[in-house]
């Protein structure tokens, strides 16, 4: 994995420290050419993987993306799934079965539909390989060498103690996408040793790690500890806390763990994105 | 110590997520689930050691836990509330509390009776930057209160189509009861209680036979009056966003689930609040939790009622008692919409 992962929460109004940036954020970026002149400027840096979810305007990205193979040959997307707030707002007005149902691709699901929902009720594994699916198509021909399941899901899972639906997950991303799983977290030190526990090795995750403990669930102590003395592949995100830390401080705390792979971040401007590699490299040699 | 055992009545989008809290929890042994879905059912029979049931009645009898999450339709709550309390089972139920007072009463009688940790699920008072703005109305930061503007927007009927139990006003379903029941109870128990509605509008934009805004003048018991403002069709928010804006004599303050904003028009010594306006972010006043899932304050509202039921004692944040009061100014609303 590259030092630097270009994330996209600036694209999508995600914004953890204020609701009126992220609205600014929707206006600035309300256009799919704002996105990609901002994603050039990366590329003109040498950043080369954008870690995106799966928001549906990621699909235009893509278009583009195909359209221009020359420009983005070396251009990676790791895609994270499922873009949550869609779900979550069909199922506060849908419920579950409704949701699956608007969600589950429409030949697919006709076809279950024989057998009815009483298919795919028995085969949990299979309705989340056609989930994966559907969130997958747009990436088609992209590459798209690590595959993430967002948080949301993975702490749901997690809190759920449905642990074999990790192992389903990592064999199907491997097996039909050649690529290798990855999971984002607010419970790194939980997740670490339940994967262990599924004998899934060295896993790649991607959690909030920063130097004031924000959405580090359990303590900043155990992640230090984690880091210092586990075995896997870790991902560092949110590691200006929302904006609390100035990212000198902010990078600086990361370079303490020469075990961090790869820190996560967006930024909107080409200056900001500057700044930031300039201290990767300086911190993270 | 030994754990208590946790039950879950419900398994929508509240209650799968109160199970995945329940679970990572290491004070409870979560030991049972309730839903009519087979196909949830389903999945917890083939990945967890959880048992289920189809009948609440039968998972209390033969689980006999500590306590159960209720987070079924509204309108179940009252006879699932019931039958819980009446087995001594300490209740945590989702909100809004009742969808008539009366039952809202009988159940605050009875855990009150029966001395049962009692709780529904209002989670923005777990919300650092919503705790910070009480206590700022409590210091009198920013003087005498002359007008509020409790708000919350979000994208959840952003077309005409579906219908579910939230379509139907008789069960419950409705932005009223839905989005703002979240800001009523955080008017009433950060500013004050709602008295009077002098003015109220339930708006269906896309929906059907229910509201999708609710428009409505309140004054509060403290003879300070505002505005209730929410619309869930509102497409422009990206999820679920409430704020409550105070103008007072001294200053004003907007709040909101990720930061605080507070003008005055002279620097608060004892505060360190300079004259103009301060910023305050989320990160300053999150709260630590030991497992989270999409935001710590779902972890933190669970944690204070394992606590209280662990400890035997009643809480003081979200209890029946608050969840029955914004039943009754719910009530209040619909019945002056009904007389314009």
């Amino acid at each position: 994995m590259d030092k630097i992962l270009f994330g996209d929460n600036q694209f999508f109004a995600v914004n953890h420290a204020s609701d009126e940036k992220s609205r600014a954020q929707a206006i600035r970026f309300k256009d799919d050419s704002a996105i990609i002149s901002v994603l050039d400027q990366a590329i003109d840096l040498g950043i080369n993987t954008f870690m995106c979810t799966t928001h549906d305007r990621i699909g235009n990205i893509c278009d583009h993306m195909r359209s221009n193979p020359a420009r983005y040959e070396n251009f990676m997307i790791y895609p994270c799934m499922p873009y949550a707030h869609k779900y979550a707002n069909a199922v506060t007005e849908l419920g579950i079965m409704g949701t699956i149902k608007q969600y589950v691709p429409g030949n697919l699901f006709g076809t279950f539909a024989k057998g009815g929902m009483a298919f795919l009720k028995n085969d949990f594994t299979k309705l989340m390989e056609i989930l994966i699916d559907a969130e997958m198509k747009m990436f088609k021909g992209v590459k798209t060498p690590v595959i993430f399941i967002q948080n949301v899901l993975v702490d749901l899972i997690l809190g759920l103690g449905m642990m074999e639906v990790f192992g389903e997950y990592d064999a199907y991303i491997r097996k039909k996408y050649d690529a290798e799983p990855g999971y984002i977290t607010m419970n790194m030190p939980m997740l670490l040793d339940t994967l262990e526990g599924l004998g899934i090795k060295n896993p790649v995750i991607c959690s909030s790690i920063n130097k004031i403990g924000f959405r580090m669930a359990g303590g900043k102590e155990i992640y230090e500890k984690y880091l210092q003395e586990r075995e896997f592949r870790p991902i560092a995100m949110q590691v200006l806390a929302a904006g609390a830390l100035r990212p000198k401080e902010a990078i600086e705390y990361i370079g303490r763990f020469p075990k961090i792979e790869s820190v996560l971040f967006g930024a909107s401007s080409k200056a900001h994105i500057r700044e930031t590699q300039e201290l990767i490299k300086q911190y993270l040699p | 110590m030994n754990k208590i055992k946790g039950s879950i009545i419900g398994l929508g989008k509240m209650g799968l997520s109160h199970a995945s809290i329940v679970g990572a929890h290491p004070s409870v042994e979560f030991v049972a689930v309730c839903d009519t879905s087979s196909m949830i059912l389903d999945a917890f029979k083939k990945y967890t050691k959880v048992n289920t049931y189809s009948d609440y009645k039968k998972m209390i009898d033969n689980e006999k836990p500590d306590f159960t999450i209720i987070a079924t339709p509204t309108r179940f709550h009252y006879p699932m509330v019931k039958y819980a309390l009446d087995n001594n089972v300490n209740v945590f139920c989702e909100k809004p509390f009742c969808l008539v007072s009366t039952e809202g009463e009988e159940l605050v009688d009875i855990a009150t009776r029966k001395s049962l940790v009692n709780q529904v699920g209002y989670h923005n008072h777990f919300i650092g930057t919503f705790r910070e703005l009480k206590r700022l109305l409590d210091e009198n930061v920013i003087g005498e209160l002359v007008h509020f503007s409790g708000e919350a927007y979000g994208p959840v009927v952003t077309m005409e189509k579906g219908s579910t139990w939230r379509s139907k006003p008789e069960e419950g379903g409705g932005c009223l009861f839905d989005y703002a029941s979240h800001v009523i109870n955080l008017i009433q128990e950060i500013i004050g209680r709602p008295k009077t509605v002098n003015g109220a509008l339930l708006k269906s934009i896309y929906s059907k036979g229910v509201e999708d805004a609710v428009y409505s003048l309140l004054t509060l018991e403290n003879g300070v009056s505002g505005t209730l403002l929410v619309n869930w069709s509102d497409e422009t928010y990206r999820k679920m966003s409430t704020s409550i804006s105070l103008q007072g004599k001294k200053g004003k303050i907007i709040c909101d689930a990720t930061e605080i904003k507070i003008y005055l028009k002279e620097e608060n010594k004892k505060e360190k609040l300079e004259k103009g306006w301060t910023i305050k972010y989320i990160t300053e006043f999150a709260l630590p939790v030991n497992f989270e899932l999409r935001g710590e304050e779902y972890s933190a509202q669970i944690d204070y009622f394992v606590e209280n039921v662990i400890n035997r004692q009643f809480g003081r944040t979200n209890t029946f008692s608050q969840g029955l009061y914004t039943d009754k100014v719910i009530e209040m609303i619909i019945d002056k919409a009904k007389h314009n």
